[in-house]
């Protein structure tokens, strides 16, 4: 596995950058993660969204689609794909340091 | 364990028609006639089974017993939720608008199917864009089939050239499982299917004929086969503390036990657990469910587990189908079904495609009335599968 250096904490990631071990992030991480993905500011809105990422991950094991997030996280869906242009699921889920949400199959 | 007749079943359903719904796909193509899909539910059931046509209003968990829409209830020991997903085409901005059955269809409903026909004859030249509009959705491989079955339609009718033939996906490539992804988008690319993929439809505009995006990019289409977004259903969403935020019931991946109450157990797409919405799942957990409530209702613990074993048949036009069986740990790959003696897997054969057809009997006469199919059990057989050394 791939590591990386944020603030100093080497973390370990996937091949596509996202967290294996969520216990490794810290608030002052994610927007040095947020700046990789082009995202040079985080507002309270892009944090009402990742503090809802952690907390879905937390109690139920995985990170919610984009969907699940529009109906759920207080964000609609138009304006989650302004926070995070790349994909809100997959983009909040990286800056919040959880594994990428499972596609269902 | 219990005894003979020591349980009564009453089946609650608010319509006494039965649909194969793997026969769909097959109607836009003139490949199945409608009224040889359905049949009489109440036939299907095995005597001494009761059958109560009625809609349910909702779950009352703490009363045990099912409010039924004519203000009547029906209290259970045990309630087995087996009512599926439904389509929910108004979630999607545009999609029910203008266009909807004249350029924009899907083919998941029997109606829907019928009036896609109709459209495919006229059809005769431009793109055709199919289009999923978020997962989950009922048979994920159905819509790539559609993709294969409408290039050997319009070869067939001598016009495949004319015809821009595109899929359009919020997942990032055909399929998600790896191997079985490499597999299927080769065969898009060898049909000429163009494929865009992370593509999360915001909007279908059937008076501007393109679908929107919700990053802003645009597909354009002659012609659109929709698949539209699925939930649970409306009573689930009625009962407090029984679905998630889909209608989808939430359980033990293993025992199918619902994580609402002890007594509710969930069989088939109502559940949510990450499977295939498919018809082979729900047969692969009858077992499970069905000994999981004996064993219940007996006071013993539960000791039933369910795999996530799913077997596909997958359609790939001009007389081939390709088979894909696996489970919550092991993607679909190449081998052999059941075992080294068996079907090609992943791989497209004439053999897999007449296995295809003779599912449809297979169904209504060995799985339906609760038989086993010889050599093929609950359990994803290992054998006769080319397994990585770093897979369990």
């Amino acid at each position: 596995m791939p590591t990386v250096t944020y603030a100093g904490t080497q973390v370990t990631v996937n091949d596509e950058g996202f967290f294996t071990d969520p216990a490794q992030w810290r608030e002052d991480i994610a927007p040095l993660i947020a700046r990789q993905e082009g995202i040079t500011e985080l507002t309270e809105r892009h944090w009402q969204v990742i503090k809802f990422m952690r907390h879905e991950y937390d109690t139920k094991g995985s990170g919610p689609t984009v969907r699940v997030l529009g109906k759920t996280s207080g964000v609609s869906v138009k304006e989650l794909y302004q926070l995070f242009p790349h994909g809100p699921a997959k983009e909040a889920a990286k800056i919040a340091g959880i594994p990428k949400p499972r596609g269902c199959v | 364990m219990l005894g003979d007749g020591a349980a009564e079943i009453v089946v609650i359903d608010p319509d006494d028609e039965h649909v194969y719904q793997p026969g769909l796909l097959f109607v836009p193509f003139g490949k199945a006639e409608p009224d040889s899909l359905t049949r009489p539910r109440h036939r299907q059931f095995r005597r001494g089974i009761a059958f109560r046509q009625a809609a349910v209003d909702r779950v009352d968990l703490d009363g045990n017993k099912v409010l039924l829409a004519d203000g009547t209830s029906a209290g259970y020991d045990v309630l087995v939720i087996a009512t599926g997903a439904r389509l929910l085409p108004e979630e999607t901005d545009g999609l029910t608008g203008p266009g909807w059955l004249e350029r924009v269809f899907t083919f998941y409903t029997l109606d829907g199917a019928v009036a896609l026909r109709r459209a495919l004859a006229e059809f005769d030249g431009g793109r055709l864009a199919v289009a999923v509009m978020d997962m989950p959705v009922k048979c994920p491989v159905a819509p790539l089939e559609f993709c294969f079955l409408a290039d050997a339609y319009f070869r067939e009718r001598g016009i495949r050239d004319k015809v821009d033939l595109t899929y359009v996906t919020p997942l990032d490539g055909a399929f998600t499982k790896p191997v079985c992804n490499r597999q299927l988008s080769g065969l898009l690319k060898d049909k000429g299917v163009g494929v865009i993929t992370e593509f999360n439809t915001g909007e279908v505009d059937g008076a501007g004929r393109r679908l929107v995006s919700y990053d802003g990019r645009e597909v354009g289409f002659d012609l659109a086969v929709v698949i539209p977004l699925h939930g649970g259903q409306s009573y689930v969403e009625r009962s407090p503390g029984l679905g998630d935020e889909l209608g989808f019931v939430p359980v033990d991946q293993q025992t199918l036990q619902s994580k609402a109450r002890p007594n509710v157990f969930v069989i088939g797409d109502a559940a949510d657990i990450p499977t295939s919405k498919a018809g082979s799942v729900a047969h692969f957990e009858g077992e499970v469910v069905a000994r999981n409530v004996t064993r219940y209702l007996a006071g013993e613990p539960l000791d039933a587990v369910f795999d996530g074993h799913t077997n596909c048949f997958i359609e790939s036009g001009s007389g081939k189908a390709l088979l894909i069986d696996f489970n919550y740990d092991t993607e679909p790959l190449t081998g052999r079904f059941p075992g080294r003696i068996g079907l090609p897997l992943l791989r497209q054969s004439r053999l897999n495609h007449l296995g295809k057809l003779a599912f449809g009997w297979l169904y209504w006469h060995v799985l339906l009335p609760g038989r086993e199919i010889p050599a093929v059990g609950s359990r994803m057989p290992a054998a006769g599968k080319h397994l990585p050394s770093a897979s369990r």
